[in-house]
This record gives structure tokens, sequence and C-alpha cells, in this order.
């Protein structure tokens, strides 16, 4: 049986090409404005200040990276918890983006902290508060990429033909899976509460005691709305079929999400009585009424079964559920997040450099594991072409 | 044939789950709302009255000595210490507020006042509340916030959740620490208290236990506007009388500090709207209270993430392996081989 059943494989071809040359290049500058970090100061190439003192190497690369990295997580818990199996092609592309996402969300922090050298104080019994929503969120995610990469070990242990270590892993892959699915239901929340702590300081527009709820439903629809963007850049980038008859299932059951939390989302603010807060002619109510045109475009584009078989409408509904989700968390953390008068942020070139480098780190590894390793399903036309 | 080959065990295994599930229910603690922390009974503060406030800045200048920090240019030549706010090397500022003419001292229109800018040394402070690390703690006796850098991970948190802006981060260094007010704890070994308040001319800025200092303000603001009442300077708890007649000033009728996130040690009287001079409208109910509150609801004990984990172990040993016996299109990962 094991011969009819080959659904994933590597996609081969170059390694050397322009996107993994532009990739590298990123990658390398990134390189140097970190090493000028080290040696000068986060103050030497951010412009973060004591108003501001999270940028985008948190706020993007780690609040908004995570999420990102949240296809893994939602599709795993569609094949493996609602029992659709019919949706696993899906499962390693997307855990691989999560992997990176995660394992690259992992490495910004590092990099932000100023006192980097006790950062094992956070696991450390006597240092670790477990009052402290940065605790819970900085343990969850740790163990999320390690059990992440025993996730995506089958992978790599086909590629070296290490089939004891697989079976002996796959008995155990139930707990492995589970957990992979309750670490980031916990700490994408907490990403959430991260903001309660800062209290009067955040706008009522994004400060309620539903922010758990709220990041989690939009980390999920994101982690959906990435699969669509991504199934669609794969099958462009590698001229591959695409997997539309799997995406269109999977773009109803994000709507529903969705659905979800836009009811969750108003009814909190009209609850709270914060809805007012939107009307007013500021900047900050302007960002709040793109962050929900974004939630709500998907439902124009993709409404309907027709829609959502056009792979272009998949794609839009997707990246505009992205975006929906960045805008959430800018306006949470950055832009309705203001602790006086005096202060301002916008992030530097060499601050965005990094950003862009961490971006590019996972666009490479990207491609190169999926040239290398099984991880897209397997197409006819590879295996014809290299039979 | 693997996973499901031997329904009985299987069939064991789910009662476990479900076992697992339900224990965790029995031990679930009932959700309660963590309350707002009040002031230790002993706890030390200052009391900041802006009316007698002459903006001399002795104390800036005390308090710098005191923590050893450099001074600070705002200026083009750097002369003197000109800090613009309270930074990592600056734990204490005097601001001003100005208004039209400026003419009066203490008055909301055309008038001026001083405000002084410090650690607040909240009853539930926000910044203990976010440390992941215990570097930001709160002395059970004294109640005063203190910051320990050997601790501290630098991830900047405590920065973000103050209300008043008062951790501070030096951005210009390689491996940058947390600067604030830590009320001079360094020097009580030696019998001194904060140094703004020792070398404060006018006793604007006053020392002693918050609740002392509470009922100083009360009395204040009981003062009839403009008459002449004794007002204490130095340390109201202990030491020396100083203290020396003035004139009562025209005090909003409260205390700032009093309630404000269930109170801080460090208490403010003023003549102009707190807003104005820069200290925040703030709830009773602590940030950190809510915060907290939502963090043990949802992992206390870590009940409720065992429940989600039994549910979802139950699912997947079901999903992942029943995959696998199917054909291709459902398969699981055993099933990819």
């Amino acid at each position: 049986m094991a011969h009819s059943q080959h659904l994933a494989a590597p996609v081969g071809g170059r390694l050397l090409n322009n996107a993994t040359l532009v990739a590298g290049v990123l990658i390398a500058i990134m390189a140097a404005v970190l090493l000028a970090r080290f040696i000068f100061g986060l103050g030497a190439v951010t412009h973060l200040n004591d108003g501001y003192p999270f940028g985008i190497w948190i706020v993007v690369d780690v609040v908004i990276g995570s999420a990102f990295a949240c296809g893994g997580f939602s599709v795993a818990m569609l094949v493996y918890i609602f029992n659709r199996g019919e949706y696993h092609p899906l499962v390693r592309p997307a855990l691989l983006a999560s992997l990176f996402g995660y394992t690259l969300a992992g490495i910004s922090v590092i990099i932000d902290l100023g006192r980097y050298v006790n950062f094992w104080h956070i696991y450390w019994p006597g240092y670790a508060n477990i009052n402290s929503v940065m605790f819970e969120v900085a343990v969850c995610i740790t163990a999320y990429v390690a059990v992440m990469w025993i996730e995506f070990a089958p992978v790599f242990l086909e590629k070296f033909g290490l089939h004891d270590i697989r079976k002996k892993l796959d008995k155990a892959l139930f707990v492995v899976v589970a957990l992979g699915t309750l670490l980031p239901m916990m700490h994408q929340s907490s990403i959430g509460t991260l903001l309660v702590v800062m209290g009067t300081q955040v706008n009522p527009l994004w400060q309620t005691q539903m922010l758990p709820l709220i990041y989690l439903l939009t980390a999920i629809s994101m982690g959906y709305g990435v699969v669509l963007f991504e199934s669609c850049v794969a099958a462009s980038g590698y001229r591959r079929k695409i997997e539309t008859h799997l995406l269109d299932p999977m773009a109803k059951v994000m709507l529903g999400v969705l659905a979800a939390y836009l009811v969750v989302r108003f009814g909190d603010l009209l609850v709270r009585g914060a809805l007012g807060e939107a009307f007013k002619p500021t900047f900050v109510a302007l960002s709040f009424w793109v962050e929900n045109f974004c939630f709500a475009a998907p439902f124009l584009l993709i409404g309907n079964a027709a829609a959502r078989r056009n792979p272009a409408k998949l794609f839009l509904a997707g990246v505009a559920i992205m975006f929906g989700g960045v805008f959430l968390r800018l306006n949470g953390f950055l832009i309705g997040y203001d602790t006086g008068p005096g202060w301002n942020y916008f992030p530097s070139a060499p601050e965005l450099l990094v950003t862009i480098g961490m971006f590019s780190i996972e666009v490479l590894g990207y491609i190169v594991i999926t040239r290398t390793f099984p991880v897209l399903p397997r197409e006819e036309a590879y295996i014809k072409a290299h039979a | 044939m693997r996973a499901d080959e031997n329904p009985r065990r299987n069939f064991l295994k789910g009662c476990v789950a479900a076992g697992g599930v339900a224990a965790a229910s029995a031990v679930a603690p009932p959700v309660a709302a963590r309350e707002t922390r009040q002031r230790p009974p002993e706890a030390l503060g200052l009391l900041f009255d802006a009316t007698l406030c002459v903006g001399c800045k002795a104390c800036v200048a005390a308090c710098k000595q005191a923590n050893e920090n450099p001074a600070e240019f705002s200026t083009v030549d750097p002369l003197w210490d000109t800090p613009l706010d309270t930074s990592a090397r600056t734990y204490n500022l005097i601001k001003m507020y100005r208004h039209g003419t400026m003419e009066t001292k203490d008055a909301e229109t055309n008038g001026y006042a001083f405000m002084k800018t410090s650690c607040m040394h909240c009853a539930d402070p926000s910044c203990v509340s976010a440390c992941p690390v215990s570097a930001m703690t709160k002395d059970a006796a004294t109640g005063i916030v203190e910051y320990n850098p050997e601790a501290c991970i630098g991830c900047r948190y405590c920065v973000a959740a103050c209300p008043f802006g008062i951790p501070k981060y030096q951005y210009d260094s390689a491996y940058g620490k947390i600067g604030k007010c830590e009320l001079c704890r360094h020097r009580t070994k030696d019998g001194h208290y904060s140094a703004c308040a020792e070398v404060c001319p006018t006793g604007a800025t006053l020392y002693g236990k918050t609740a002392d200092l509470l009922a100083e303000a009360k009395r204040r603001l009981a003062l009839k506007p403009g008459s002449i009442a004794r007002f204490p300077r130095g340390n109201l708890s202990g030491g020396p009388d100083q203290s020396y007649e003035a004139y009562a000033g025209t005090y909003k009728q409260h205390v700032y500090g009093d309630t404000e996130y269930g109170g801080t040690q460090v208490l403010k009287l003023s003549a102009v709207d707190f807003e104005k001079v820069g200290m925040p409208y703030l709830p009773p109910e602590a940030a950190a209270a809510h915060s907290e509150t939502l963090q043990h609801t949802l992992y206390g004990g870590l009940a409720m993430p065992v429940v989600v984990l039994g549910a979802l172990t139950w699912a997947a040993r079901r999903n992942v392996h029943r995959g696998g016996d199917s054909n291709g299109d459902g398969g699981s990962k055993e099933g990819e081989k």
C-alpha cells in the first residue's frame, strides 16, 4: 500500500535562482544591521523610544508574524481535530510556513531583548513571574516551536530514510498534534491579552477583556487566509495545479470563523459603548475602519460558491484577511497606543531591513525545503519530468 | 491496519482521556476576579504639593547625585543638566505647565504651575505584573517598586505597561538597563531618605509613610485657600520638625494617587487640573488586576489547558490514525510513506 500513497514529494529544481538570490542579499543586509545593533545598542539602528518601546521587531515580526504562521495550526486542527482528512495535502506546506514564522518570531524576540544574555530567566523558577502575560506568551511560543519541529520531523525522516524513528514518532504523533493545537490557542489569545495591562493607554476600540478571544479568532482565520495566499503563490511560482477543490471548502470554514469573529468584535464594542471612538475624525478611527473593511472584504469577494472556485478571488480574500489581522494588531499595539503627548514612532530604514530580512529567511527556507523535501502534494508533471 | 487493530485498547485510551478531562474540570478553581491590590500598611512614599513648589529643581539635581546619574543635555551648549523628560538616567523631573500670559502661579488660565514626574509606586503596579522575570518587584513591607538589572531581560514590557511612562530603557547602550525612581532605598541604611524630599526647601516634596502623607494631604484640602497654615518639610514620619508657615493653596479637591489604579504611594496636590499637568485619569481598578484576572481565569492551575488538551488528544488519537487506515486522499502522515 505504501507505493500507492505518495502524497507529498519534493518539487525539485535549482536552488539558486533570482528569488533565492534576492533573499540571500536581503538576509546579508539584515546581518550587517544586526551587527550594529549588538555593538551599539537598539537606539543605534531603531527608532524605538520610551513612548513606543515595542517597535516593528515585536509588533510585525512576533505579533503579526506568529499570526501569519497560524496556517499550520488552523489546517491541522481541521484535519486532525475535526477529522477532515481531505485537507491533508495542505498540512505540510502550512506547517512549514508556520515553522519558519514561529522560529523567526523567536529569533526576533532575542534580537529585540535589551538584556538578551538573561533570556533564560523566563523559564527559570525564581525568576519566572506567572502573573505576567509576557511569561505565558514566551513559554508557550517556545514550547510550540519545539512541538512544530517534531510535527514536521516526518518530512526529514522520510527524506533520509529513517523509517524506524519515523514509526516510533508516528505512535506518539497524536499527542504532538494535540499539543500543536493547544499551544497556539493559548499564546495567540495571550498575545491579545498583552495589551490589557497597558490599560487606558490603548484606545477603547482595542482595549477589552475580550482581547484573548478576538486575537484567537483572527489568528485562526488568518491561518486559513495565509493558506489561501500561500497555495496560490506556490501554484503560480512553481507552475503547479491550484488545489481549488480543497481551498473552496476551506474558504467556507474561514468565512464561518470570520463571521463569528465579527459578531464578537462588534458585539463587544456595542456592549462596552466604545463604538463612538470609531466615529471621531481621527486617524485612529480611520485605521479602525480599514481594519474592519479588510475583515469584511472576504464576504464580498468569495461569499458565493462560484467565486470560491476562482483562484484570483481566493487569493484576494486571503490577502484581505491577512491585512485585517495586520491592522488589528498594528492598531492595538502601535496606532491606537498612546502613551502621552510628544511621543511618536515610525520604523527606521535599518529597522525595516531587519524585518524584511526575517521574511526573506522565510521565503528562502520555504523554497529550499519544498524543492528538497517532500512537503507539497506530488504533481504528475514533476513525476513525469523526473521519471 | 495499525492503530485500530485493538479496539479494546482504543476504548480504554478514550476512557483515560475522558477521565482526565473530568478530573481536570473537577479541580478547576472557580473563576474569581483578582481584586485590585491596596497599599501595604507601612507603605512609604512622597507627597508633592504643586502649590508649594517654586521650580528650583534642587530635587532634580539631588536625584541625579543620589543615583549617580550623568547630566543630560537638551541645549546647544552642554553646560547644565537639562533633560526634557524623565529617562533611564533621569528619574525625577519638575515639569512646567504654561498657559497664556503666564502671569499667575497655579492658575489654569494665564498661569503656570510645576509638577513633579517620578515613579508613583503604585499599590498594584502594571510594571510588576507585566515583568516576565520578576526584575520589577514590589517590596511587601515598604511597597517600593524595585528594579533588579541582574534579573532583567530588557523586554521593555514594563515601559509599555506603565500609565505614567516611568520605567525607561537605555536605548543608547549595547546592553541597556531600565531606570526609574526606587525612593532612594539604597540610602536608608545610612539614615537617609528620598534625596528629592531631603533637599526640597519648601516641603513641596515631602517624604513619609503614605498613610501619614494622605492624612496631611487631606488636612491641606480642608484649609481655607489663602489662609496661613503650617507646612512640614523633609520626613513627615520621623526626624526633626522643619515645618514653617505659608499660605494654603487653592487646591483641586482631590488627592491624586488616593484612588487611581487602587492608589499610589506617591500622592499629589495641585491647583491646576491634574490631566493638564500630565497626570492621567485612571480608574480605581488597576489594569494589572484586569490582566491577571484574564491570565488566571484562562490558565490558573493549568486547569483549562489540561481540559482542552485532554479533549484535543482524544480527538487527535482517533483521527491521526484513522486517516492512516483509509486511502491516500484522506491519509495520515503514516499513509504517506
